[in-house]
């Protein structure tokens, strides 16, 4: 079938319209199609957005080696990999991530449902994952009376509802 | 509650009579929550991770109670069960492939499943037949607060919960609707539909999710924007469009019936026959003729067919299921035997 419009190449595009109950259809090449802006697109998904920032901000490169104290991601990696190495990072990408997130979402602010224990101290979560890790370098370097220490604190820090 | 009783159990969300089953299948409704203190699950190290697992099992038990919901481990799980779950939507394709230590928690309903160390450290979902957005929010809300009294989440009051992809960051929330579309794609109007949702920033997958194709004419609408809005705001919009959606299959039936019921009929009885005579026939094959019968009963033009009986063949005949039923795994040529076995039994024509 030839395309309806610029009569010249293959109709691809099938457009099948119902106007007040009656039937219209519609055969068009790709092209007319997309310049007709009837062409069905898929929204963007992440991997397009952060790869068409990457070219934005390799300009400046900084970006590419903030690495998260607490995790040790890199933002490059989490450009590659898409997620995140842990809570901490949105504040250690947190000028890359706005842009991203102003892309997807159309927003920067939250304005949704808050947990009730919401509003204790913040940086709690964080002591608890640096302790959880001496504590693993403490087990691999066979310290265990320090490991049995750090594995009490933990405990007291994680029931005491601090984080 | 043990896996294999859950697994041959009817599956709530294909029940008929939920609002708009003619053309909505279910609601679904997901929360990602991450545990403060504790890294993403791409980084967590084994031991990391064994521990996470434990940590939830034992905070999910205690929030909901052993006798209200049951805990499964993956790991130890066969492939038959594990695609079984996939396939009746209670755990993502994703947590069944992953490895190392993962689970799932799920009430007796299958109604509300947590699944624990999938790309977030809990994904709680709630599902229901029809149309049912705001009972689905009001259900995943109360578990999410029962889950919050055992277990402290990664917040942020500028952002939300945190995500391990920023995608999913604010509220969390997928809301997503299960619509069966069979005229609109008849008519070839599906794109259109498909055109309108994703300026609305709302997102169209097949019946499995991201990546596969829509097979048997069912289709997920879901938000793809988690932050900025409130979950109520972002239900709105689904609710808007959602019965617009239905006008427009409902006025593709119309026209199919009024322009050319010889070839809607044609279509409809050559899928209830070859249903029912079938010796060997695949799954998507299945899926497709489901379809066109699951159409020819609500348009009343396929009469003495059960819509309850036909819904759960949508489920039934999925190769998890199949083999379920056998007992065991089975090759594809054997599957498709025994698929063709099964539905002639299931409709009463053997």
């Amino acid at each position: 079938m030839i395309c309806q419009r610029c009569k010249k190449q293959q109709a691809t595009v099938h457009l099948t319209e119902i106007r007040q109950n009656e039937k219209h259809e519609r055969h068009l090449c790709e092209d007319c199609a997309k310049e007709e802006g009837v062409a069905f697109k898929p929204p963007m998904n992440l991997p397009d957005i952060l790869s068409g920032l990457v070219e934005a901000h390799e300009a400046a490169g900084k970006e590419a080696n903030l690495a998260c104290p607490d995790c040790g991601i890199t933002y490059a990696e989490f450009r590659n990999q898409g997620r995140l190495g842990c809570p901490h990072d949105y504040e250690v990408f947190a000028e890359p991530l706005h842009e991203v997130l102003e892309k997807v979402h159309g927003a920067t602010e939250h304005a949704g449902k808050v947990p009730h224990r919401a509003g204790t101290d913040i940086t709690a979560p964080r002591q608890l994952m640096q302790l959880r890790r001496q504590l693993q370098a403490a087990v691999e370097n066979e310290k265990y009376e320090e490991a049995a220490r750090l594995r009490d604190l933990i405990k007291d820090k994680e029931s005491s509802g601090e984080t | 509650m043990r896996l294999d009783d859950l697994i041959t159990s009817p599956s709530p969300w294909l029940q008929p009579g939920g609002p708009q089953s003619d053309i909505v299948l279910s609601t679904r409704v997901r929360l990602a929550r991450n545990v403060a203190g504790r890294p993403f699950t791409t980084r967590l190290r084994a031991e990391e991770r064994q521990d996470l697992e434990s940590y939830l099992k034992s905070a999910v038990l205690k929030a909901f109670g052993p006798k209200t919901i049951a805990w499964f481990e993956l790991a130890g799980m066969s492939e038959v069960d594990r695609r079984c779950l996939v396939e009746r939507h209670l755990i993502s394709r994703e947590l069944a492939a992953a490895e190392g230590p993962r689970g799932v928690a799920i009430d007796a309903a299958q109604q509300t499943a947590l699944m624990a160390i999938e790309e977030d450290h809990v994904r709680l979902q709630v599902i229901f037949p029809g149309l049912q957005l705001e009972e689905a929010w009001r259900a995943a809300d109360a578990a999410d607060d029962r889950l919050e009294s055992e277990v402290a989440y990664a917040f942020s009051p500028h952002l939300g919960y945190l995500t391990a992809c920023p995608t999913n960051v604010g509220t969390g929330m997928r809301a997503s609707v299960m619509l069966h579309l069979p005229s609109l794609v008849l008519t070839r109007q599906i794109e259109k539909v498909f055109r309108a949702v994703a300026r609305m920033r709302l997102a169209v997958r097949g019946l499995y999710g991201e990546g596969t194709q829509a097979t048997g004419d069912v289709y997920q609408i879901s938000n793809q924007a988690s932050l900025g809005r409130s979950e109520e705001d972002i239900l709105k919009t689904l609710a808007a469009v959602i019965p617009q959606i239905t006008s427009y299959e409902q006025q593709a039936r119309a026209v199919l019936a009024d322009e050319s019921p010889a070839a809607l009929d044609d279509r409809i009885y050559r899928s209830w026959g070859v249903l029912s005579n079938a010796r060997t026939i695949s799954s998507d094959e299945t899926l497709m003729l489901l379809s066109a019968v699951r159409l020819g009963i609500h348009m009343g033009r396929l009469k003495g067919v059960d819509l309850g009986t036909v819904n759960e063949l949508f489920l039934l005949t999925r190769p998890g299921h199949i083999q379920k039923q056998h007992g065991g795994e089975l090759s594809e040529p054997d599957r498709d035997i025994a698929r063709a076995t099964y539905i002639r039994k299931h409709l009463g024509v053997a």
